[in-house]
């Protein structure tokens, strides 16, 4: 039996075979000729394992829907394309191998459409995808990708690419157990998504045979090959508790009664009518870019207003926290950013975009007020990237106009967490991203692996930022109140919308720093509600400050998980 | 030779989706035809049923493209191309 320690990113045990990723496709040398074969012969040869390849690419399409299948139609298509195969075989003509020919044809397109830029580029990619799999074909070796089985498996990769992640199949895919990345590689993200057990940065695992049994923990970050019954047992205690876990009551309450609404993320209307099945009490965090991305134009006000007015209908008594259009840095859009600014992250993204492209927000905030006219739905609307007092007034303003009356902000900047009083007596609440709230305190891109550790939202200077939000949010309640706010008291809150929010252990230190209601992927509402629901408000406020004493995002992730044994009886 | 006008209907250009169908459809015909911007020299024209060729091409919105087959039979696989082509099939 042997162990592999890695980083637990996304909790579960499970017992399973592995199934490796295959490595990537090395290329042929330079210079390899065909021998002991005719022109003839190769050019057939190259010319089966492009249609193989091209046919299992349209199988795969067939099996697709919408976008992604738009994009792998068009990708077999390159398979066995006629201009590819037509330079692959001018190469075999003159004695290059079928193998070495198609790679640099492949290489010669790929060349090309980068040259063209723009979406062309875009498409350099694939053609190098399908230029590996005609090499895989035609040296006899599985496709590159994620494997296909017929029944469920480990999947062991070194890591997985943003590609990959598309076409991983969660119900034969039950586990992730990768050698490198790191807690916000594709691969956490993608498991946390799908709600899959994953370990991350385990060395070694890339060498466990396919077929190998092995328990995943990945709560505690371990792999571990040939199973025992002891594992077999605390995977099934797993199953049987994620089947209880798996449902949310509807309502999340400490033990001394202290009410901690629990929302959800969405990013459509399907979406926020399984948040509504999953039992979110209402969304947290509507990501209005759904409307915009894959389009070259804006959206009219009417395509719009009938977009929100699906996801206020999921919630017709419930609370809609919209945020408006997020564009930029990793969302770029051609009609609203400059792709080509030198530190996108700092640029002209979020609520900044009014001042380049003045007039959208204007048009986004009639479309939410003309779909939330009739709606019984409580329609907050909050400004993403807000960093200061006055752009909270200009928003607050902007609202008010469009007949909206419930505007927030989204702290993220550093500086919105600093100044939150003077920006909470202008808007009635903030709303905690701490995603980039984390990567711009700790001025560390959140899509680098190696600057994971430093992307934690357990880090002090995170937490700091997170209690002076709510600091501000109690000096702004009894300061000059905004005007409007519907059902009394509902001014001033603070909620989080971050991953943090997700992590069991983390929501119970949001709750003791005073943090009001939680919004996060539908799936993790019944853990965060059992852990929520096993302390008191006195033990989460007790447990927030150890969090707050603790020097480093390490010790205390350690305290905090100590104070809390419900965590390791229900294996998160 | 015949040859055939259109004007690009797709607001994306002949890329992505409107370039597969286009292909699939010009591979499907039983006489081989070339596509080129119009303007360009005819020897410089593409093959109208590979997709690569097509995205390199880089034939936008509005570009008139020209079609050319030298199967003077090929006149109704050449207006039915043309249709295609003034299609949007991003609508």
């Amino acid at each position: 039996m042997s162990t592999f320690t890695g980083v637990g990113v996304s909790p579960g045990r499970i017992v399973g075979p592995v199934r490796q990723m295959p490595r990537p496709v090395a290329e042929p040398s330079a210079g390899e000729k065909w021998s002991n074969t005719t022109v003839d012969e190769e050019t057939a040869r190259l010319k089966a394992a492009a249609k193989t390849v091209q046919a299992e690419l349209q199988q795969r399409a067939d099996a697709a829907t919408g976008d992604s299948k738009a994009v792998l139609e068009a990708t077999a298509m390159m398979a066995a394309d006629p201009m590819l195969l037509k330079s692959a075989n001018a190469l075999i003509v003159a004695g290059t191998s079928a193998e070495r020919s198609v790679w640099e044809a492949g290489s010669q397109v790929a060349d090309m459409l980068r040259g063209l830029g723009g979406y062309m580029a875009e498409r350099t990619q694939d053609v190098l995808d399908v230029r590996s799999r005609i090499v895989a074909e035609l040296r006899g070796l599985p496709a590159p990708g994620i494997p296909t089985a017929d029944h469920p498996f480990v999947l062991a990769a070194e890591d997985l690419a943003p590609a990959d992640t598309a076409t991983l199949n969660p119900e034969l895919v039950i586990a992730l157990i990768t050698s490198s990345g790191g807690p916000q590689s594709h691969t956490a993200i993608l498991a946390r998504a799908l709600g899959l057990p994953a370990v991350v940065a385990a060395r070694g695992v890339e060498t466990i045979d396919d077929g190998t049994e092995v328990f995943v923990d990945g709560a505690a970050g371990t792999v571990l090959a040939g199973p025992g019954d002891a594992e077999r047992t605390a995977a099934a205690i797993w199953a049987e508790q994620a089947r209880s876990l798996g449902s949310y009551s509807g309502t999340c309450t400490t033990t001394d009664g202290h009410r901690i609404p629990l929302l959800a993320n969405v990013g459509s209307g399907a979406d926020a009518r399984k948040a509504a099945d999953a039992g979110a009490e209402g969304v947290g965090l509507l990501r209005t870019e759904f409307c915009f991305l894959n389009r070259d134009t804006e959206p009219t006000v009417t395509e719009q207003s009938a977009a929100y007015r699906e996801v206020f209908d999921a919630f017709p008594a419930g609370k809609v926290v919209i945020r408006t259009l997020d564009a930029g840095a990793d969302k770029p859009l051609p009609f609203l950013t400059d792709a080509s600014e030198p530190n996108p992250a700092l640029g002209v993204r979020g609520y900044r975009t009014e001042l380049s492209t003045p007039g959208v927000l204007d048009r986004q905030l009639k479309a939410i007020s003309e779909a939330a006219d009739g709606a019984t739905t409580d329609v907050w609307v909050m400004a993403p990237m807000i960093s200061t007092a006055e752009e909270a007034q200009h928003f607050a303003e902007s609202c008010a106009a469009a007949g909206l009356k419930v505007p927030g902000v989204m702290v993220e900047v550093p500086s919105a967490a600093l100044t939150a009083g003077a920006i909470l007596q202008r808007v009635n609440f903030a709303s905690i991203g701490t995603n980039d709230l984390t990567q711009y305190v700790m001025a560390a891109d959140r899509q680098l692996g190696p600057l994971a550790a430093l992307n934690d939202p357990w880090q002090p200077a995170v937490l700091q930022l997170i209690r002076q939000t709510v600091a501000g949010a109690e000096t702004a309640h009894g300061g000059e109140r905004s005007s409007g706010a519907p059902n009394g008291d509902v001014g001033k809150s603070v909620g989080v919308c971050g991953e943090a929010a997700a992590d069991p252990a983390l929501a119970v230190v949001l709750v003791g720093l005073g943090v009001t209601s939680l919004s996060m992927s539908s799936r993790a509402l019944a853990a965060v509600a059992a852990v929520i629901g096993s302390v008191s408000l006195t033990d989460a406020q007790g447990l927030a400050q150890q969090a707050l004493a603790a020097p480093t995002a390490i010790e205390a992730r350690t305290a905090v998980r100590a104070g809390l044994p419900i965590l390791t009886t229900l294996g998160l | 030779m015949i040859e055939r006008k259109a004007t690009v209907a797709s607001r994306v250009g002949l890329h992505a989706r409107p370039a597969a169908i286009f292909a699939e459809a010009a591979g499907e015909q039983s006489a081989d035809i070339t596509i080129a911007l119009e303007g360009s020299p005819a020897d410089e024209a593409m093959d109208a049923s590979s997709i690569l060729s097509l995205m390199s091409l880089g034939a936008e919105h509005g570009d008139v493209v020209v079609l050319r087959s030298e199967d003077d039979g090929a006149g109704d696989a050449l207006d039915s191309l043309v249709r295609i082509l003034e299609t949007d099939h991003d609508a």
